[in-house]
């Protein structure tokens, strides 16, 4: 016992100036293993990300094919933004397709999560529901496309084995937004019941059983204890779906291209073919600039009106 | 405490980071700065040469063997990427100055690398190499000279579009290959194409589009098929009717200045075009998005359709299906119209071995390239004096390959039409096609629709 407080005594008083020279000396040697460790991933974001960036920005003022130079056209890109009506169009485009899917994917995957919270461990099942996602996204895509065929795809059949009409599921104007964003949900519905279950495991098991004690039914512990417990975690997951789902582009490659008229031409698709197609690499970085302007105060806003950063579990 | 009231900010600083990030892989740039070098007329060495059809790579393969026997210091390394990537890896090699000393060009494409200087002008070394370009056929050389004149690529081979029907259906309909033969058109009631297309067509009780008690909104097999609204080239949907009627899509063959989309005579043809659609002899165009035109020939959906000869070999393939094929019918003038286009060879001006690479492309259009072309039966080779080859190689898939031929005898052709700001146009004009198609626009909404693409090809 004498010896067990004696120890830090004895240790502690004359060392102090000196622990606190060998603390800074440890968190200095952290400082440098910590940017050991970020620099690989720091410098790919500086050659791929960062610097991307900022080129884009000064191209969207500017006139540019990629073989001449960049001429400066100051704000004359941005001006046109105001004028063309395929990119208002593909705006909206672009706004359907992220309402449905997101909407459907999070209230989805939220149930799905639960479910397999509160209902299965299950591993295997866990790998079943994530499995869409490691198929590729185009291959996604072309399967679909050929499900949804409107004279040979299988659902179409099945539609009218049962007595139905045939849908044009991508060749209707009205249609073809809602099917990507279909195709999509499925895809990514898996990966994002994960987060959630993820999220849902973090939650302490005592919180229900105090509410169980206290006679809750699942339903008003779902509201009560899950919802609020797991808003951190459905901030970032809504978030990060959302970013993800403005950015629609490979299923509009390889289904539409665009069309029927202007129907899918959704913005990202919009500055492919802007830029790629028809090498007008200064406009399309203007719309670039834009997409980024729009997805940084989408984020900024969730972030802030779902207090992420806080947690009611403290 | 402090880590506590840390932590938000440090996570939505990350989050923004990621957001930034995410978006950006878009912003493009990243490109080197402006960048083609002048090459070098070096004599040997490896030549990189690109094509997108896989079809063809054995045929070139096999004329790369026989000119490395001829040019012991020259080595060809031919890579193929599919259609599609082609043009994006293309040019991002051509940025990136490792563009291929010589690649199969498209007649819609050059013009944009032409007019930047990327490819070479190769009227100086047809002069001075004194070739004859009468053995080319007619039509091939001039799809490749540019809006100032120059030849930028030497033509390797040519097409034309035919009917493909299904044979059993005909018969079926009791329409002979001499009555598809004698076809003839008009836009006010169709002619006798209409008729065909009308008997042909069938609905799920089994009844005609020509007889009493079709039921338009329940179709098994249509007379016609479609593959999308054409765009401003209308290559297999329109142009072979339009053409018949005296209309060209502009002032010039190619490279005009004004643009046609406005007159009665192309309006007229799409009103009755469309009008099968009502009539349910051809599908709207929603139900096109998918399977394309052999596909659906294939599955029975469609009775006929119009396709080109590049696409002989595919539907060639096609199993369990009974086809042949017949002349797109004769229009308003009496004659018969397709649209002709010709794919060539052109060199990069970055090269650094194009006195190597002239002596390539020199190659692929000689007699002796071609030859092994047209018996291999995959195209039809732009030199005329092998033209025979190719048509009895071709006729061994059973087709009848007069279907396309006649077009060059009769001189029934009409040039892919060139323009400056070719895809610029053709994007306005697609989604204007596509809706009118979907009947969104009227025919002659198209009238406004030309001033546009007019005011496009003027700014240019």
């Amino acid at each position: 016992m004498s010896t067990l407080t004696l120890t830090p005594t004895t240790t502690d008083a004359p060392a102090r100036p000196d622990s606190k020279r060998n603390h800074r000396r440890a968190v200095r040697r952290q400082t440098w293993v910590a940017i050991a460790f970020i620099a690989p991933s720091l410098l790919g974001f500086a050659v791929f990300y960062f610097w991307p960036t900022v080129r884009g920005i000064y191209l969207s003022f500017t006139d540019y094919d990629v073989f001449t130079a960049p001429v400066w056209v100051g704000l004359d890109n941005y001006a046109r933004l105001f004028t063309d009506e395929t990119f208002h169009n593909s705006a909206r485009a672009t706004l359907l397709y992220v309402a449905i899917n997101i909407a459907l994917q999070t209230v989805l995957a939220l149930a799905l999560a639960v479910l397999m919270h509160r209902l299965t461990q299950s591993t295997f099942i866990r790998s079943v529901v994530v499995m869409p996602y490691l198929v590729a996204n185009v291959v996604v895509a072309l399967v679909w496309f050929w499900m949804l065929d409107f004279q040979i795809g299988i659902v179409n059949e099945g539609i009218q084995a049962l007595g139905g009409h045939a849908i044009a599921f991508f060749g209707d104007e009205t249609w073809a937004i809602p099917t990507i964003a279909l195709v999509n949900t499925w895809r990514h519905l898996g990966y994002t019941a994960l987060l959630i279950f993820a999220g849902l495991q973090m939650i302490p098991k005592d919180v229900y059983e105090a509410a169980r004690t206290d006679g809750a039914s699942e339903w008003q512990m779902f509201w009560r204890v899950t919802v609020p417990l797991l808003r951190p975690v459905l901030a970032l997951v809504f978030v990060i779906t959302m970013i993800g789902s403005f950015q629609v582009f490979d299923t509009v490659a390889v289904t539409t291209s665009g069309g029927p008229g202007d129907a899918t031409r959704v913005v990202q698709y919009y500055i492919f073919d802007l830029a790629f197609q028809r090498l007008d690499f200064g406009y399309a970085s203007a719309i670039s600039v834009v997409l980024l302007a729009v997805l940084g105060v989408i984020a900024a806003v969730q972030l802030r009106l779902t207090r992420a950063g806080e947690s009611d579990l403290n | 405490m402090t880590s506590h009231t840390h932590q938000p900010r440090r996570r939505f600083r990350r989050t923004a980071a990621s957001v930034i990030a995410v978006a950006v892989t878009v912003t493009l740039a990243g490109c080197a700065q402006a960048g083609t070098a002048e090459g070098a007329w070096g004599e040997a060495g490896e030549l990189s040469y690109w094509m997108w059809d896989s079809n063809q790579m054995p045929v070139y393969q096999q004329c790369a063997d026989d000119f490395e026997l001829l040019h012991p210091d020259i080595t060809i390394a031919i890579e193929q990427y599919g259609y599609d990537d082609y043009w994006n890896k293309l040019m991002t090699s051509f940025v990136a100055n490792s563009a291929p000393d010589v690649f199969v060009d498209h007649s819609s494409k050059y013009g944009d690398y032409a007019e930047r200087g990327l490819i070479e002008n190769l009227d100086p070394l047809i002069n001075a190499a004194d070739i004859d370009t009468t053995r080319f056929v007619d039509g091939t050389l001039e799809l490749w000279q540019g809006r100032d004149g120059n030849q930028y690529g030497m033509p390797k081979d040519w097409d034309t579009v035919a009917i493909f029907y299904n044979e059993d259906m005909t018969t079926d309909a009791g329409i002979s290959a001499a009555d598809l033969a004698a076809m003839t058109w008009n836009p006010t009631d169709g002619g006798s194409y209409e008729q065909v297309i009308a008997s042909l067509t069938v609905d799920t009780n089994g009844v005609r589009g020509n007889e009493a008690g079709f039921d338009k909104t329940s179709v098994e097999t249509f007379g016609l098929g479609l593959d999308d609204s054409g765009g401003g080239y209308g290559q297999l949907s329109w142009s072979m009717l339009a053409a018949t009627t005296g209309w060209t899509s502009m002032d010039e063959p190619t490279w005009g200045s004004t643009l046609n989309y406005d007159d009665e005579r192309f309006q007229d043809t799409i009103a009755w075009w469309r009008g099968l659609i009502e009539k349910g002899y051809m599908p709207p165009l929603a139900q096109t998005v998918g399977a394309s035109l052999s596909t659906q020939l294939q599955a029975g959906s469609y009775a006929m359709v119009t396709d080109g000869a590049w696409n002989i070999n595919t539907f060639d393939k096609l199993q369990g299906v009974n086809l042949n094929t017949a002349a797109t019918p004769a229009g308003v003038d009496g004659e018969r119209a397709s649209m002709f286009n010709s794919l060539a060879d052109s060199i990069s001006v970055s090269s650094t071995k194009k006195a190597a690479a002239w002596e390539w492309v020199q190659y692929l259009a000689s007699t002796d390239c071609q030859q092994v072309v047209a018996e291999a039966g995959v195209v039809f080779p732009s030199i005329s004096s092998v033209g025979d080859d190719a048509e009895a190689a071709f006729a061994e898939t059973g087709f009848d390959i007069d279907a396309f031929t006649t077009h060059i005898d009769d001189e029934t052709t009409v040039l892919f039409p060139l323009s400056g700001a070719a895809v610029e146009i053709n994007a306005v004009m697609t989604n204007a096609m596509d809706r009118v198609l979907s009947f969104g626009l009227d025919p002659s909404d198209l009238t406004e629709v030309n001033e546009r693409v007019n005011g496009l090809l003027n700014d240019y």
